[in-house]
Order: C-alpha cells, then sequence, then structure tokens
C-alpha cells in the first residue's frame, strides 16, 4: 500500500482548508452558487436529486483496514448509515450535509484519503485491476504506474480544465478485469523481450457514443510511460472540441481526426515532451514500487480446502480466485445480495470487511468496477472463516459474474441527471433469477443497467444491457445484446423497441431462455450471441 | 399549477415554497402563483433556498403532486429506500 509522504499529506490538508473557507464564505453569501458550484465539485461535492452526495476517491480500487473503517465511520457519522461503492472504484455518499462537508474531508484526511478529482473535466481517479498484485497472469504490478499517475495528474495544472473528464485505467494482464479499453486512457502493462513496456489504447468510452479504444502504439518504454501519457493529453487538450460538451470526450478526437493521424500528432509531441525530463528517476520509481512489494507470504501452506459444507463449497467455486502465491487465494465478496441494492454496503458490513481484510488479507481490499470487494490475499485454509463472516454479515452471496452479479448506476432514485429507474429494475431482474442453480446453469452473464444515457452503468459493456430512457414522461428501457468490456471487448446492439419495467425482466427472460436453447457446449451467453446473431434473440423476444 | 422548490443551503434537503417559507413536506406546498421566478430570486439572495426551480404539478388527494416522475421521485424520496424519504407514500406514476 502507498504511503502518503509530507507533500501528498500537506496538499491534501490545505486542500481540506482551503475548502472550509470556500463553504464558510458559501453559507455567510459572500459567494453565490454559480461562483461555488465548480469549487464545490473540485472536492467531489455534487448537489443530487435529494441532497448533497460526495464521491470519494479511492485511488485503483486499493484501500486498507483503517481507510475501510474510516468509510464506514463517514456513513454512520455523516450520512445514513450506508454508501455505495461504484463503477470508478469510488465510494459514493447521498446524504452529505453541506455545512458537515469540511470536517467530514479532514476526517478523510487523517487516513491519506480525499475527494479531489472526483467531479470536474480533470483525470479523475486511476482505475486498475482489482486482482493486482494477486493474480498469476500480470506480468507485473499495476499499482506502481497507477500511483505514478496518480501523482502526476493530482492537480496537474495543465489538465485541470480539459475539455471534459478524463478517466485512465491500468491494466497487467491480457486477461481485462477493468473495462479497460472503454477508458480514455487504457494502458496495458506488457514485457518484450524481458523489458517491461505498456500499450497504449486512447479514445475509448461510453456514454451516447461508445467507443472502443483503438491500440495508438504496441511497445511504450515503461520509463516513458508518464512522457507518453502527458503527450496523449497534451494532443487532446489542444485540439478536443470546448463548443459542444457531447462532442468534447477524447474519443471524439480520435475518432474524428482517425487514430493514425491521432498517433501521429502523439508522437511528435512526445519528442518534445521526453526533453522536459518529467519521466521519474529510478529511484523514485523504486520508492513508489517499494510500497507495493509482495506481502509476508506464508511458504508451503497447503492448497487444500474441505469443501464438506455445500454452502461455502458453492461461494468457493463461484466467489474465490486463484492467486498466485500456493496456499493462498483471492476473495471475491459480492455486494449483490438478491433483491438488494448493486454496491450499497451498510457501515457494519464495511466494518465487517475491514476487519476481516486486517485479519485475513495482510489489511488490504479492493474495490471492483462491477462494484463489489475483493480480499486479494487470503490463505485457503482461513477460506472457512472468512466466509462463515462473510455469511453473518450477509456479505456471502455466491453469485460473481452470474446473472444477478449487476452493475446498476444510482439511477432516478438518486441520481438528477437520470431518466429512469436502475435499481428497481436491477432488484426485479435478481429476483426473478434468485435460484442459484438456474443462475449457475446460465454461467457467466453479465447484466449491467444504466438510468440515462451518460452509461454509468456500463450498460454497453453488458452481455446484456439496459438502458432507461424518458418516453413522454415515462421509464422506458431498452435492451442491448452482446456487449463486453473485458479482453473480448465489445458494445451491445439495442434489440429493438423498449419496454416498462415489468416488460424488460421479461424480455431478459425470453432472451437468457433463447440462449438456453441455442447454446453449444461451454458457449457463454455473448458466445452465443455472437455465433447465432441478433436476429433469434429479437424473434424470441418481440415475435 | 406550478410549483417552487429547492434545496436548503446547509442540508441539501428538498424543500417545497409554502406561500410564506419552505417545507421539507410537499404537501405543504403552494401554487407558486404568476411570479415564481422574482420569489426564487429573493429567497436564493437571502441564502433560504439554493438552486431554485420551478415544477408542473397536479392537485392529489393529500396535497400536490409533480407531473414528472423526476420530481415525484425527488419529493417522495429513493423508491428503494422508502425508510429514507420525507414524502414516500407519493405516488410516482401520474395519476
Amino acid at each position: 500500500m502507498y504511503q502518503y509522504d509530507k507533500f501528498d499529506q500537506s496538499i491534501v490538508d490545505a486542500r481540506v482548508e482551503e475548502f472550509r473557507d470556500q463553504v464558510k464564505r458559501r453559507l455567510a453569501g459572500e459567494i453565490t452558487e454559480d461562483q461555488f458550484k465548480p469549487l464545490r465539485l473540485m472536492n467531489g461535492l455534487y448537489l443530487q436529486l435529494h441532497a448533497y452526495m460526495l464521491r470519494v476517491a479511492i485511488p485503483y480500487g486499493t484501500m486498507d483496514s483503517r481507510q475501510m473503517r474510516m468509510l464506514a465511520h463517514i456513513a454512520r457519522k455523516y450520512d445514513r448509515d450506508y454508501g455505495h461503492f461504484t463503477t470508478r472504484q469510488n465510494i459514493q455518499y447521498n446524504w452529505i450535509k453541506l455545512d458537515e462537508t469540511p470536517d467530514l474531508l479532514a476526517e478523510l484526511a487523517t487516513v491519506e484519503m480525499h475527494a479531489i478529482q472526483t467531479s470536474g473535466n480533470c483525470i479523475r481517479n486511476i482505475s486498475s485491476d482489482q486482482y493486482a498484485g494477486a493474480a498469476a497472469d500480470e506480468v507485473a504490478d499495476p499499482r506502481p504506474w497507477a500511483e505514478l499517475l496518480r501523482q502526476w495528474s493530482t492537480f496537474h495544472p495543465e489538465f485541470s480544465y480539459l475539455p471534459r473528464k478524463f478517466k485512465i485505467a491500468v491494466i497487467a494482464a491480457d486477461e481485462d478485469r477493468a473495462a479497460m479499453r472503454l477508458h480514455d486512457i487504457g494502458i496495458q502493462l506488457v514485457k518484450r523481450d524481458g523489458v517491461l513496456g505498456a500499450k497504449f489504447f486512447v479514445g475509448g468510452g461510453m456514454g451516447r457514443t461508445p467507443m472502443i479504444a483503438p491500440e495508438i502504439r504496441d511497445f511504450v518504454p515503461a520509463e516513458d510511460l508518464l512522457s507518453y501519457t502527458e503527450a496523449c493529453l497534451r494532443v487532446y487538450n489542444r485540439y478536443g472540441r470546448r463548443d459542444n460538451m457531447y462532442k468534447a470526450r477524447i474519443k471524439i478526437l480520435v475518432h474524428e481526426l482517425g487514430a493514425a493521424e491521432y498517433k501521429r500528432q502523439v508522437e511528435e509531441e512526445f519528442i518534445h515532451v521526453k526533453t522536459l525530463g518529467i519521466d521519474p528517476p529510478v529511484a523514485e520509481l523504486d520508492r513508489i514500487s517499494a510500497f507495493f512489494a509482495p506481502p509476508a507470504f506464508e511458504a508451503g501452506l497447503s492448497d487444500t480446502v474441505d469443501r464438506s459444507d455445500p454452502d461455502f463449497a458453492v461461494w468457493l467455486d463461484q466467489n474465490v480466485k486463484p492467486h498466485k502465491q500456493g496456499g493462498y487465494a483471492i476473495v471475491n465478496i459480492s455486494l449483490k445480495p438478491i433483491g438488494g441494492i448493486p454496491g450499497d454496503a451498510s457501515s457494519a458490513q464495511i466494518d465487517v470487511m475491514a476487519d476481516l481484510a486486517e485479519r485475513y488479507s495482510f489489511d488490504e481490499l479492493r474495490v471492483t468496477h462491477a462494484q463489489n470487494i475483493v480480499l486479494p490475499h487470503v490463505a485457503k485454509r482461513d477460506l472457512y472463516a472468512v466466509w462463515q463472516a462473510l455469511d453473518a454479515a450477509e456479505l456471502a452471496s455466491p453469485n460473481l459474474d452470474l446473472i444477478s452479479d449487476i452493475i446498476a448506476c444510482p439511477g432516478l432514485d438518486y441520481c438528477s441527471l437520470a431518466n429512469a429507474r436502475s435499481i428497481p429494475v436491477a432488484q426485479k431482474i435478481a429476483t426473478r433469477f434468485a435460484s442459484l442453480e438456474r443462475q449457475r446453469d446460465l454461467g457467466e452473464l453479465k447484466l449491467k443497467i444504466s438510468g440515462c444515457i451518460n452509461a454509468c452503468g456500463h450498460h454497453h459493456a453488458g452481455h446484456i444491457g439496459i438502458l432507461g430512457v424518458d418516453k413522454k414522461g415515462v421509464e422506458n428501457y431498452q435492451l442491448t445484446l452482446g456487449g463486453s468490456g473485458a479482453e473480448d471487448v465489445s458494445i451491445g446492439k439495442i434489440t429493438g423497441p423498449g419496454f416498462d419495467e415489468d416488460g424488460i425482466v421479461d424480455a431478459v427472460e425470453k432472451a437468457v431462455e433463447k440462449y438456453r436453447e441455442l447454446r453449444a457446449d461451454g458457449e457463454r451467453f455473448v458466445d452465443t450471441y455472437r455465433r447465432v446473431g441478433m436476429e433469434p434473440f429479437k424473434e424470441a423476444i418481440y415475435g | 399549477m406550478k410549483l417552487l422548490t429547492g434545496n436548503d443551503l446547509p442540508s441539501g434537503d428538498v424543500i417545497w415554497w409554502t406561500g410564506s417559507g419552505w417545507s421539507r413536506r410537499i404537501g405543504e406546498a403552494v401554487d407558486s402563483g404568476d411570479a415564481p421566478e422574482q420569489i426564487a430570486i429573493a429567497e436564493e439572495a437571502a441564502r433560504r433556498v439554493n438552486a431554485p426551480y420551478v415544477v408542473d404539478a397536479q392537485a392529489g388527494p393529500s396535497g400536490p403532486l409533480p407531473l414528472h416522475i423526476k420530481d415525484r421521485v425527488r419529493a417522495a424520496g429513493p423508491s428503494v429506500r422508502t425508510d429514507l424519504g420525507i414524502n414516500p407514500s407519493i405516488p410516482l406514476v401520474k395519476g
């Protein structure tokens, strides 16, 4: 885990006091809402449908138990006893009071956390693979590079007023667990002849114009990673459109220029940026990397796990993944109980997860873009004890990557931008498919729901996607099939006319049953869709 | 009818114009009359409301009801956490 140095801590502390003064002036009427709004947004504070909402950054989704306990404390003291984990690996609180926010931020700062750059047209929280440092398939730990980018992008004066928000993901394996190619910049660490470098994918994104980022460079030497990223940003900052917010994301620039021309301009800029000496010296890279050294794994632990408890065995098969270290495993904690609110956790549940991380996972937790939590380093001998504790806290739903493991944005229940509610649809679908036997028979099926075209619920990347729209003042839901945010990345296609809240649940079931009818051995839903195409599904849904 | 709504500045709570002040209960809201913009400007300047705006509404059995579902959810509270809403009994579907 990275630990703040005096510079990190001092800038965060200074920002808290600056915001305290801004809030004081706003409450005293010395500044108007128009003047205050950009200031509060720079500190992650939105005014949402019911109240102020605070988005707290969790850099690359990584936390220790002390930080996780602080999130529970914030929920209890400043909110209504729960928080909402997001697709950006962050947490949001829905009922924050403006006059209490400076004190809240001051408490967050005591555990090296903040809400800076979780809003606004700047570089947002760097996201990464939730299995970083634990997965056997990574060529390197991506977190030191994500941390380097965090430090570089924090208060970067040139990139604080970009044409639009900017999202970067860093992964280090061929299996993409972070929807990397649906980011403004996706960086995949790779090795060539034993030398570490990175593939750069630029111009991906969801929203109203979903695009898959094209590969811009197949190998950037690791020592140039920061300079190359800066060059990518500079070209965007210079030529990205500021006249039309719907065409302001980098994906539009890359699309309109063409990937080849964008790359040409980046390469030209890169030559210049390299003369500026912004890449860190080896000693600084080593300093950062040292914080992410593997924990002190015990050698020689057994890989055998007693599976005699059938409920535990199901959870083991579904939610526990292989670890690179013998005798250890990666535990996924589903925040998707049947009928629950995807991504929500009570303060008590957050505390339970913190306690388990401290006791069983070398004090580490991760937030996933699928709105779940990971204990990355659990000894297999401890899995049963961890499961029992999770089960007692209603955190042991064995549904990772199954149809009830739904990504859903807050939707119209909380969000002032939304056109339709997402959460009730997620709850109804999960309830319809509540049978675990049925879910497991269907296998991996990623269902994602957004309450508006901004696509915070990643519906474009769902094997089954649902988009809520406003149809003459009534909630209506479009269905898409065939998307993926993984290494087989694709954008889902709309099936046809939309449905009401109950109709969309029926339509999903019809699509799923058609898959069951058509699937070949070993095919996932998305594989069958890609093989047979849209028509059989359309016929089943509308026929 | 038209209702004037906004948020309480320090707490962020949704509030409704009652004719003489602001209430968290939409049942106490009244038609904001012919010049809601002037009320909004004066009340915002006095920091009694933040980000005020006008919504279309109709009379209901227990008081006014916004016409659009977004405003109804805003008045009611999250439909998935009725324990947290101030006016959770508001019907979300127009009737």
